[in-house]
């Protein structure tokens, strides 16, 4: 596969890392009072769909950027790749 | 019909004009006492021992392509029992029994054999771990055995014991590990079944769940609706895309895993050989192919198929630890998709919703668990208690902390 | 007389005579031979021997998908099993052997089995085999594998070399027959950067085997012509003798270059180079094969595809047979006959299966309508065919064509289907095409000349013009639509004796209807109950066929019944090529630590760490095994000092105002109070709550912090850090930088510590005890300026530091090192002494952080902050890792000791069976103890920390053996800490 990297162009994909679905950026919050509920999901449970899904790479050997693709789990075809740190401001995460 | 060597003869002399079909192709009845989601191995042999260990004969197999034609058509055939953890290891071991005697069972020659299985060890720590681990075997009933570089220079003389990048420094066998025909495994089951009056239903897809009030009374197909008292799926590989029919999420992701086969070679290999240091397994089969693999391609998909950088990382394992079969061709390769789960580990489990029961996440390991999972997932059915050697397959473990974490490597699907 | 069946004519070079052998047979051909075509031109007609009933067998093709023509090539090392005679060029020197007979190919003994055939169809080893049971293992399989494979390997390692290489192109061109070199042309032209690469040795194609006109000029010539343009354009790449092999996602394709296997000798070079490709657009042009029809006794050394036959007359001057009758159910078998012909060879019969006219003249030739072969005569080499009119015709050949099919294989390497066509009875290209391929010429089912010379032009400028460029004017090359009528007929029913649908695995028409009798129908369960398509052709002539008689069976049409899919690769790769240049040594690559060169110089032995070689002990003239070493350097060190390489450990550095808080997410232990010049202890957790690293983190300033991790988890742990950075806390001003390669580190212990360090730490650092206790770190020089950093930390237990020097001066460093200690006896250790001191310390380390246990299980519990949140903490918190009874990690030493623990071992209570049920836990880490003089061990047991005294069960029944051991506390040596703060 080759990735489209927002700063670097089109890159193979054995240069990447992969962790998983995006949802990983959503990290609960430890105080709210079901966090223990909210952690299981956070860590355990997946949509894992047949299409598109958005999910987390890692350039390691590149620039160290964590991305967020947008790809079909069908065809494999890409049709976003951002950077992780614009989409976990996006979300509302910060510090 | 009995097969046997006198029925060879008999059929040989008259042109093996009077086979019969192995199974029926019936239609789907309207309501069934229980009908399996999946036709593959282990919806299969889930089927046949509901009808032979517990008397459930009133049972449909749903498959919404060709029996078989799940991961037990697509797998690399080995069968052991050398887990470690307390939650797996007497499941294997069960399951290895069973397929001692599978071919008297079910009178079908699967060919199963016990060629033996070594996974080999490159360090000091890798030693500990696998010494734990063939004590463990041994806790459990099993059968392990440490040999050290001699051992294995004198039986395994082909491996490269004096250029590897990493040494081999020993090995832990399973002697009764091996190999298995797998698409026999799928008929040897499909035909005990419908011979005990299971309907098989190819063609048949299931496209969604009749739930109401918190119970499933039913599935909706290609074929139309049929109603049944307890649903059991059983689609590892697409576990994600049916069990989110029934609106629920699961601790599973979908990858997949390459597989390989050489061209035919008069015989290389005796056994199972792993590669401790790298992504490589191989073994060859009866017809001569050797047939190898490694690691999952590491991405999420469901497509079958796989990509280069896997298939030369495998190739390079190969060639690290036997140089000698470079000129030995690669003759197709192909690739399945995996249930994933979080831990490494199956479930074989109720759900919350009533009369649904699931059977998936059994990574790439899935194809030795056929009969006991089909046999403790039949049990649970039957009885609707877990089979005592599946007491840890549970959907909640994650939620109460109880991992079965074989490879130490925690919630992430793609490591394990 | 040499080369019986050599005519005039043909594309051999006449005046460059090679020789070979065949069996030891001595034999003669032209440079410009394939294998195939040199037997041919001798005369041999018997080849191999089938896979399951040893049939003899012959030449079918002239291609890549030869089922039969397989050999031994080579000999020795360079042994080379299964290789296809028909794509094999002639080199000076060649030797090839038939295989899978016992004795000679002539007189097979497993020939045996034709004659047991009856019992031996399809799926009969699923029937039987079974009694008595042991007898299967006995007996039953090591006989069929004996029987099993076709050729052998030599047993050695493969002597030759593989390269890998990667290419890009706005254009990959598949095939270079007239499909492919018009799209090559029409895509040069532009400009654009094309890569056209073909697996023969001669480009062409079908050009080269027929003698067809193009522009006015032999096709051959033209192409010829044609490839002299390409090879004048800068932009093109033309790459013959390779094979694209697969189509991977996003335009990427694998291919592999034969570079020496048409030599007598690699000589050193590369064998073959595996190619990566990585296209915008590609053209698939890998035209068609063509398709036997099925009769009695179809397999016959001497039965041939017609195409194939006029190819040995046309390319090579080999005329397969001197009477030849050719059988046809379309008009191209027809331009076989022509051609012969033409050429002199004698056709006796054209036998079609149509009742339709002559479709050209044929001299000498007698046209038989409406009639089929049903069964030959002939057992090692055709002697006559007869017809279902009971007709008996002699014949030494008989070309045989079904009509073609067009080569669809890489299209469905994605997973796209083929679709039917009813016009051309055949597949074709479906429309889920992989992502920028487009398929011209007889491989998209345009089966003629014209057709595929003006659609291979149409498609590559449709591709380019996609990307931009801008489409040559020029036409298409002018060439007549050649006759193409077909009437499909897959196999002659009147056929009495078997008829082979798969030549290699013997696979017959009736196995077919066997399969479907007993209910095998689908194309999947028909290919695995029947192995059709599984040998080493993988069904190319024998896949279509099947269907359609499959289709007969159940009364479907073709398409109804099923498509087959192809999977990668499209011809067999070397798995040497796979690999490449990571094999032996070189299979990864090594890192070596700062004091490498001064370890090997000084009796070190190393030990693989990851990819990092340590030293693991220095020997000493007369010590006689490496416990002797281990044992010194452990004494040595705890008397005095000892001096070991620590740069593997990962170091990563962290800058920024939120510096601090950062590590807070990351560690379970707070890090915002430790103090500028101090280093902590830091314990890491996954998310999932398990223990994950640990490490020392030193604040170099208010806001630097060093961290250090485990050698094993040094890129993980980064790779993680990167996560939280960039994921979880995207705002926070932190900066990391791995720092690993950049530091030697030099760990340095013992009661001497000091002393020996204030010889070279430069005098205005103050180190003493007060000035820079336990745990603290700073900035120092040495060596009278060089900068260091200090950090006063201990895993051995002992006072201790560990300075780190720019990696440039690591092998200096060990030098000053060792030569300030020699007053008082230094010695350098190695990981061996390094793990006995840190068992005797009772640290965890790999075998007890191994991705399994808790914090709580090791005892730092009480490590994870309640104050703050941290990656793990709330799952550490799940009601099943905080059981009482949890394991603990303990010591443990043998009750008699003078016993040897072993690591792995199972705990088990006393007087309980050792059974899974009763296991307690294990033992993770042993040691033999020099400073204690007995073995001790690290290990985890249920509540262990409240069972200190008690008496357990060691067991390993892998070894057969057992011990009770005592539980103590882990901490053998200085459990207070009062060495590591002298």
């Amino acid at each position: 596969m080759i990735i489209n990297h927002p700063l670097l162009g089109p890159r193979d994909a054995a240069e990447f890392v992969y962790l998983g679905d995006a949802s990983l950026i959503d990290r609960p919050d430890w105080q709210d009072k079901n966090a223990d509920e909210k952690f299981y999901e956070y860590g355990y449970l997946r949509e894992n769909p047949a299409g598109k899904h958005q999910e987390l790479w890692y350039h390691e050997q590149g620039d160290r950027s964590w991305l967020v693709l947008t790809r079909d789990t069908l065809t494999h075809e890409i049709t976003k790749v951002e950077m992780a740190r614009d989409v976990a401001r996006a979300r509302g995460r910060s510090k | 019909m009995r097969y046997s060597a006198f029925k060879i003869f008999t059929q040989g002399l008259t042109g093996n004009k009077g086979w019969k079909p192995v199974w029926r192709e019936p239609d789907p009845k309207p309501e069934y006492e229980v009908v399996i989601i999946g036709g593959g191995g282990h919806g299969l042999s889930t089927a046949y021992y509901l009808a032979k260990e517990y008397g459930i004969t009133n049972v449909a197999v749903l498959e919404k392509g060709w029996l078989g034609s799940g991961n037990i058509g697509r797998n690399t055939t080995i069968i052991r029992s050398n887990y470690m953890l307390p939650g797996n290891e007497p499941f294997y071991e069960f399951s290895m029994k069973l397929w001692e005697n599978l071919e008297q069972d079910f009178n079908y020659n699967a060919m199963i054999s016990q060629r033996s299985i070594l996974n080999l060890v490159h360090s000091d720590a890798q030693r500990d771990a696998f010494i734990r681990r063939g004590n463990a075997m041994f806790l459990a009933g099993a059968d392990a055995e440490y040999a050290d570089a001699d051992q294995l220079r004198r039986e395994l003389p082909f491996l490269d014991f004096d250029n590897a990048r990493f040494p081999i420094k020993g090995g832990l066998y399973q002697r009764r590990g091996g190999t298995v025909r797998h698409d026999a495994v799928a008929w040897g089951y499909a035909r005990g079944a419908d011979s005990r009056g299971v309907d098989i239903i190819q063609n048949c897809e299931v496209t969604g769940f009749d739930i109401q009030n918190g119970t499933c009374r039913g599935v909706e197909t290609s074929r139309g609706p049929i109603r049944a008292k307890k649903i059991a799926v059983c689609v590892a590989g697409s576990s994600g895309r049916v069990m989110a029919k029934a609106g629920m999420r699961l601790p599973i992701e979908s990858h997949v895993l390459q597989a390989f086969v050489s061209e035919g070679l008069k015989p290389v290999l005796p056994g199972v050989i792993t590669f401790g240091a790298g992504h490589f397994y191989v073994s060859q089969s009866d017809k001569g192919g050797l047939v190898f693999g490694g690691d999952i391609d590491g991405y999420n998909t469901y497509a079958q198929r796989g990509n280069l950088p896997v298939v030369e990382d495998v190739a390079e394992g190969g060639m690290a630890i036997m140089p000698i079969i470079g000129r030995a061709r690669l003759l197709r390769s192909w690739g399945g998709v995996m249930d994933m789960s979080m831990d490494g580990s199956p479930f074989i489990d109720k759900t919350h919703i009533g009369g649904l029961y699931f059977n998936g996440g059994w990574c790439y390991g899935g194809f030795k668990a056929t009969p006991a999972s089909g046999f403790c997932y039949a049990h649970l059915l039957a009885r609707d208690t877990p089979h005592p050697v599946a007491t840890e397959m549970r959907l909640d473990r994650f939620r109460r902390g109880h991992l079965i974490d074989e490879k130490g490597q925690g919630n992430q699907p793609n490591l394990h | 007389m040499t080369q019986p069946n050599r005519i005039e004519g043909g594309q051999v070079d006449r005046s460059k005579e090679v020789k070979f052998t065949f069996n030891g047979k001595n034999m003669r051909g032209y440079a410009g031979d394939t294998l195939a075509s040199a037997l041919l031109a001798n005369g041999q007609r018997l080849v191999g021997r089938s896979f399951k009933y040893h049939r003899p067998r012959g030449i079918l093709t002239c291609g890549s998908e030869e089922p039969n023509a397989l050999v031994q090539l080579r000999s020795g090392a360079h042994q080379e099993p299964n290789t296809r005679a028909t794509v094999t060029e002639l080199f000076d020197g060649l030797t090839a052997t038939s295989q899978n007979h016992r004795g000679s190919l002539e007189h097979d003994l497993m020939a045996v089995t034709d004659l047991l055939a009856p019992f031996l169809s399809a799926g009969f080893y699923y029937k039987t085999f079974m009694w008595p049971k042991a007898f299967w293992e006995k007996l039953y399989e090591p006989m069929i594998r004996k029987s099993a494979g076709l050729g052998s390997l030599s047993m050695q390692d493969d002597p030759d070399s593989y390269d890998k290489g990667f290419l890009h192109c706005d254009l990959l061109v598949i095939g270079a027959g007239p499909a492919g070199l018009s799209a090559a042309l029409a895509a040069g032209r532009s400009g654009a950067r094309v890569i056209l690469a073909d697996e023969d040795f001669t480009p062409g194609g079908r050009l080269n085997a027929e003698t067809l006109e193009i522009d006015g000029m032999g096709g051959a010539d033209w192409a010829a012509q044609a490839l002299a343009e390409l090879a004048a354009m800068d932009n093109v790449r033309v790459m013959t003798r390779t094979t694209v092999y697969g189509a991977y996602d996003h335009g990427i394709y694998g291919a592999l270059e034969r570079c020496t296997d048409h030599l007598a000798s690699s000589d050193g070079k590369p064998r073959q180079i595996l190619w990566r490709i990585y296209s915008k657009r590609a053209v698939l042009a890998a035209g068609s094969t063509e398709r036997p029809i099925a009769f009695g006794n179809n397999d016959r050394p001497g039965i041939m595809l017609a195409g194939a036959v006029r190819a040995y007359v046309n390319r090579f001057g080999v005329t397969p047979g001197q009477q030849v009758a050719v059988f046809t159910n379309n008009d191209d078998g027809w331009r076989t006959a022509a051609d012969l012909a033409a050429k002199g060879v004698e056709v006796t019969n054209i036998i079609d299966t149509r009742d339709a006219p002559a479709v050209c003249d044929v001299p000498g030739a007698r046209h038989i309508r409406n009639a089929a072969v049903m069964d030959t005569v002939g057992r090692k080499g055709l002697k006559s065919v007869t017809l279902t009119s009971g007709q008996v015709i002699p014949a030494d050949c008989l070309a045989v064509s079904g009509g073609w099919n067009p080569n669809v294989h890489l299209t469905c390497h994605q997973r796209g289907r083929p679709e039917w066509r009813d016009d051309i009875s055949a597949f074709v290209p479906g429309r889920d095409l992989p992502v920028g391929m487009a398929v011209a010429g007889a491989a998209n089912g345009a089966m003629t000349l014209a057709a595929a010379l003006t659609e291979g032009r149409d498609v590559a400028n449709a591709q380019i013009k996609d990307l931009g460029f801008t489409a040559s004017r020029k036409t298409a090359p002018k060439a007549e639509d050649e006759p193409r009528d077909c009437a499909p007929m897959w196999h002659v029913g009147e056929s009495k004796n078997r008829a082979w649908v798969d030549q290699q695995n013997d696979v017959t028409v009736k196995d077919i209807k066997q399969s479907y009798r007993e209910g095998f129908r689908s194309v999947e369960h028909l290919k695995r109950y029947t192995t059709l398509g599984m040998a080493t052709d993988q069904g190319k002539t024998a896949n279509i066929p099947a269907l359609a008689i499959m289709a007969e069976c159940t009364g479907k049409s073709i398409p109804e019944t099923g498509t087959t899919i192809f999977r990668p690769p499209y011809t067999p790769i070397p798995l040497g090529a796979l690999g490449g240049r990571a094999r032996g040594k070189d299979f990864r690559p090594y890192r070596l630590t700062p004091s490498h060169d001064w370890a090997s110089k000084n009796g070190a032995t190393f030990v693989e760490v990851g990819n990092w070689l340590r030293a693991q002990w220095y020997a000493r003239p007369g010590e006689q095994g490496w416990r002797d070493s281990v044992d010194r350097e452990v004494v040595m060190t705890r008397n005095s000092v000892g001096i070991c390489d620590v740069t593997t450990l990962g170091k990563i550095d962290i800058q920024g105002k939120d510096a601090a808080d950062f590590l807070n997410v990351v560690y379970a232990n707070a890090f915002g109070k430790l103090p500028v010049g101090k280093v902590r202890y830091g314990l890491m957790l996954r998310e999932d709550g398990i223990c994950y690293d640990d490490g020392t983190t030193a604040r170099m300033g208010e806001n630097h912090f060093v961290m250090t991790t485990t050698t094993a988890n040094a890129v993980l742990v980064f790779r993680r850090m990167e996560f939280v950075r960039q994921c979880l806390c995207p705002d926070m001003d932190v900066h990391l930088i791995s720092t690993t390669d950049g530091w030697a580190q030099f760990a340095v212990a013992g009661p001497n510590a000091r002393n020996l360090l204030r010889k070279v730490v430069d005098e205005d650092h103050d180190i003493s005890n007060e000035a820079f206790p336990f745990m603290a770190c700073g900035e120092v020089t040495v060596c009278g300026g060089t900068p260091a950093r200090l950090f006063r930390i201990s895993f051995s237990g002992e006072l201790a530091y560990e300075i780190a020097v720019p990696a440039r001066y690591g092998n200096a460093m060990i030098e000053v090192l060792m030569k300030a200690g020699e007053e008082f006896d230094a010695v350098p250790y190695g990981t061996e002494a390094l793990g006995v001191m840190r068992i005797e310390k009772g640290h965890a380390a790999g075998n007890e952080l191994n991705g399994q246990t808790t914090a709580l299980n090791l005892g730092l519990g009480g490590m994870v902050s309640a104050k703050k949140d941290c990656i793990g903490k709330t799952l550490a918190q799940r009601p099943e890792m905080n059981r009482d009874d949890a394991i603990r990690l303990v010591g443990f030493r043998p009750v008699d000791r003078s016993l040897k623990l072993i690591a792995g071992s199972h705990f088990i209570n006393q007087d309980e069976e050792a059974v899974m049920a009763n296991d307690q836990g294990w033992m993770t880490s042993v040691a033999y103890s020099p400073s204690l003089g007995h073995s001790i061990g690290l290990g985890f047991i249920k509540s262990g920390h409240e069972r200190m005294g008690e008496i357990v069960r060691a067991v390993s029944p892998i070894h057969d053996t057992e011990m009770d051991v005592e539980i103590v506390s882990a901490h053998f040596i200085d459990p207070e800490g009062e060495r590591l703060r002298a």
